[in-house]
């Protein structure tokens, strides 16, 4: 007989130290439903999974797989459970082959490594409608292929229970669209799909049912059909959330960065950005879109000069900024923010205390050998207040905050330094709702103080919202410049595909550059 | 004269091997620890023991089997320890390493002064050791004229060294287990997802390095004829050792050609002079060169192989990512 449920979890407490990660928390999965598991960060999403995964073992509390009760000591009792774990952080060994990857797990493998594991690995792939190529290795494969790698591995384990930590976090929207079909499809089959997500959209669109935490509590568990985004974010949040982005009128000011023509190259050396120009105006926030990968990365670090430029020009107040070093273009003002997919590894260093970051960028203001606690622990003081930074303390290292608080101390350090243009990109990655609020409300503030930013983003009914104007990228070319307001969603798509060109949209202008540009009229006849 | 020359050249490439052998032990067993993810840095102890107590118990035993074996096992025991202080109780492994090296010279001068007040076995008295540790040479081969009887003509160790080095490279790269291990080394989160056992693991693989290590201190005892005096027999080729891996790139078969790449450097400083006797027309410099510039070149050449490796891109280094830190499944 079928069980009604194919996971069920009655009143599991997890502790760290006397912090409580996990509440007396009860869930369920049915077989064959997709069950979407929704909180903020640090709601205990993560560590509940990982109790199901064998990472962690719940203190209190009773786990049933098919109706019998179960204890999960480690990864090998939870394999063999058929529960299959896709972690946020890829579980991966970069120097193997995908087959391998597979096959390191793989029980009874026998003694020798043969060649036909390959071809079977293939034929396994093939036969839960994936193709890949077996021998690929796993630093040549894109962020989605290894994505990919997770789900064909955790299937080939003969998991029936299959748990995506964030499983969209890192993926454009033509691979979410893929993955979702991929997920639906193994509903079909009759597994159980728990997907922990913070993204209302995708919950909306891919679940059954919704199970919702709040700080390490149960909340409740609804039907997705009998719900709507607003009531969802209420309970995840625990109070009345706007959900709009107020776009603040700005007074703009003459162009204060202005990229001409600029081609920059990889760390590959194959051309990422590709004769790009645009201008950002004081008061305004310009939106960069793209699928991941089609050179923002570049460009942001070309601005701050940490990367060469092949040609063309960057002018910042009217001075060229090409070939300054980093250094003296940040006394000029200009500020950049890198949030990276694995968000720790640009921008701070992640053992060192909020302190000491901040110290990192004015160390070289300090007099003599020592270096200036004082007014470095002023100024984390400050940012905490500011963004409301929650922290024990300003001596915590920064790689024990929350993703959401990394990100704020990120942002607000950048700030401190009273720049006139900030580069910042993906400043809300894997951040919940509240956080990325804050963070909109921390840009809007610094436009309204004239500041002009480069947002650099993935999601676009955020970008149509905060941004004023968007530039779109497709494989390191201007795809077009477009008012926000203008716009919708799917023309960015078409241009970020590249299907659709609106360079030549003004007959009198190309695009990207402004009509009261600071070059000077000298520079341009030189130019022709 | 002209079958003179031809002797000390037979006899300069026979010295390459036979004194060098156990810097391919060390390596090899420190490529199978590493290879686990862990940066056991006592060789150099772990040999001592190693070589303290096979030599005492093969002697006593008289028998070159038992000496192996004890040496293995004495190892392996060292090996036991180091796991246990980094794999269960997580203390950091460089310094439990040093304090391996430490420990481990300590137990041998205690060990053997301790003997030698007693009455030290002398190697000569014990007749299947010495006939073990002879010259087997292999037919056919042995007969080469020049290079025959230095490549081809060695004891027993030598051959088994050799063997080890090739089953362990056939091991790390042709097996299952091997596939495992090196997964463990390159990410032990990954290993552990898949059900792979990472604490077993790296206890297997950290005592059977260590073993294969011991072994490599017995040889050297073997090879002072078992005279032990004030300088530890082992003499700082647990260290040579260490950097061999890195010079090996992680391959217990290049192991092989590090091994005699040192050795030959090795063995310059000790017989240049008679090289540069025997053809005073072209090699007469080398009696000048000082011996100091023989013993600074290995590790020249390391440091070029660092260079160069570094170079090279990531993903051709056999640098198991992991290695050096301690896993935790819970840590957050």
């Amino acid at each position: 007989m079928a069980q009604e449920y194919a996971i069920e979890l009655k009143g599991i407490t997890k502790t760290f130290g006397s912090v409580v990660a996990n509440n007396n928390i009860d869930l369920n999965v049915r077989p064959g439903e997709i069950l979407a598991l929704l909180g903020e960060n640090g709601s205990g999403k993560t560590t509940l999974m990982n109790m199901l995964s064998g990472i962690y073992k719940p203190d209190r509390g009773q786990i049933f797989v098919d109706g019998k009760e179960v204890t999960i000591d480690s990864p090998e009792d939870s394999k063999r459970l058929g529960i299959g774990m896709v972690h946020q952080h890829f579980k991966l060994v970069d120097v193997f082959s995908a087959a391998d990857n597979i096959w390191m797990g793989r029980e009874k493998s026998g003694m020798l490594l043969k060649k036909e594991r390959y071809a079977e690995i293939e034929e396994m792939a093939k036969k839960f409608g994936f193709d890949i190529d077996p021998k690929k290795k796993v630093y040549n494969m894109a962020v989605s292929e290894k994505q990919t790698l997770e789900i064909i591995k955790v299937l080939y384990y003969g998991a029936k229970v299959i748990i995506l930590d964030e499983p969209t976090a890192v993926l454009t929207v033509q691979e979410i669209n893929k993955l979702f079909q991929i997920l639906r499809r193994m509903k079909e089959e009759g597994h159980s799909i728990i997907i922990i997500t913070h993204k209302l959209n995708e919950v909306m669109e891919i679940s059954d049912r919704v199970a919702i935490l709040r700080k390490g509590e149960y909340i409740t568990t609804v039907n997705t059909s009998q719900t709507n985004e607003q009531a969802l974010t209420e309970w995840m949040v625990g109070h009345k959330v706007d959900l709009n982005i107020q776009r603040a009128p700005m007074y703009k000011t003459r162009p204060l960065l202005e990229v001409r023509d600029v081609t920059i190259r990889s760390d590959e050396g194959a051309v990422a950005i590709d004769n790009v120009s645009f201008y950002i105006r004081g008061g305004e926030i310009l939106g960069v879109a793209g699928i991941a990968g089609c050179g923002q990365k570049e460009l942001c670090e070309a601005i701050a000069g940490l990367r060469p430029i092949e040609k063309g020009e960057m002018i910042h107040k009217g001075e060229n900024i090409v070939g300054l070093p980093p250094r003296a273009i940040l006394e000029k003002g200009i500020s950049m923010s890198f949030i990276p997919e694995d968000r720790l590894g640009m921008g701070l260093a992640p053992s060192m205390s909020i302190t000491d970051n901040m110290i990192l960028k004015k160390y070289a203001n300090s007099r003599g050998p020592f270096v200036d606690r004082k007014t470095g622990r002023k100024d984390a003081e400050q940012v905490i207040r500011d963004l409301g930074v929650v922290t024990p303390s300003t001596e915590t290292p920064v790689r024990r905050l929350s993703g959401g608080n990394v990100q704020k101390v990120l942002l607000g350090r950048e700030i401190k330094a009273g720049p006139n243009v900030i580069i910042t990109a993906y400043p809300v990655r894997g951040l919940d709702i509240n956080s990325s609020y804050a963070i909109y409300n921390i840009l809007n503030d610094q436009k309204q103080d004239g500041v002009g930013i480069l947002f650099v983003g993935e999601d676009l009914d955020v970008m149509i919202d905060l941004c004023d104007k968007i530039l779109v990228l497709c494989h390191g070319k201007v795809m077009g410049v477009v008012h926000a307001h203008k716009t919708t969603k799917e023309e960015l798509g078409l241009m970020m595909t590249g299907a659709l060109d609106l360079t030549h949209k003004y007959e009198d202008k190309p695009a990207g550059f402004a009509r009261d540009s600071r070059f000077c009229t000298e520079n341009r006849k030189e130019e022709a | 004269m002209e079958l003179d020359k031809l002797g000390v050249v037979t006899s300069f490439v026979h010295n390459i091997v036979v004194y060098n052998i156990p810097l391919l032990y060390g390596t090899v067993g420190e490529i199978v620890v590493e290879k686990s993810g862990s940066l056991n840095l006592g060789v150099e102890g772990i040999m001592a023991v190693g070589a303290i107590f096979g030599y005492i118990c093969g002697c006593y035993a008289n028998s070159l089997g038992v000496g192996i074996a004890v040496a293995f096992l004495a190892g392996a025991l060292c090996g036991l320890l180091f796991a246990a202080l980094t794999v269960s109780l997580q203390a950091n492994q460089n310094i439990t390493g040093l304090t391996l090296t430490t420990f481990g010279l300590g137990v041998y001068f205690f060990v053997g002064n301790g003997l030698k007040a007693k009455g030290w076995p002398v190697m000569g008295d014990y007749a299947n050791i010495k006939a073990g540790f002879s010259d087997l040479p292999i037919p056919v081969l042995s007969d080469i004229p020049l290079i025959g009887q230095g490549l081809f003509s060695h004891n027993l160790l030598v051959y088994l060294g050799i063997f080890i080095a090739f089953v362990m490279w056939w091991y790390l790269n042709r097996t299952t287990p091997g596939l495992k291990l090196r997964a463990v080394g390159e990410n032990p989160g990954a290993a552990d997802s898949v059900g792979i056992n990472v604490k077993r693991m790296k206890y297997l693989h950290i005592c059977l390095g260590c073993g294969i290590m011991g072994i490599g201190g017995y040889y050297m005892g073997l090879n002072m004829s078992g005279s032990f005096n004030s300088s530890c027999w082992i003499n700082g080729y647990g260290w040579i050792a260490v950097a061999l891996v890195i010079f090996a790139n992680w391959n217990p078969a290049f192991a092989i050609i590090g091994t005699f790449v040192f050795g030959f450097f090795n063995t310059l400083r000790v017989s240049g002079s008679s090289l540069a006797a025997a053809f005073p027309g072209v090699l007469g410099w080398l009696a000048a060169v000082p011996t100091q510039l023989y013993q600074a070149l290995p590790f020249l050449i390391t440091a070029i192989v660092l260079v160069a490796s570094s170079v090279r891109n990531k993903q051709g280094s056999g640098l198991p990512a992991s290695l050096g830190l301690n896993y935790f499944r819970e840590e957050r």
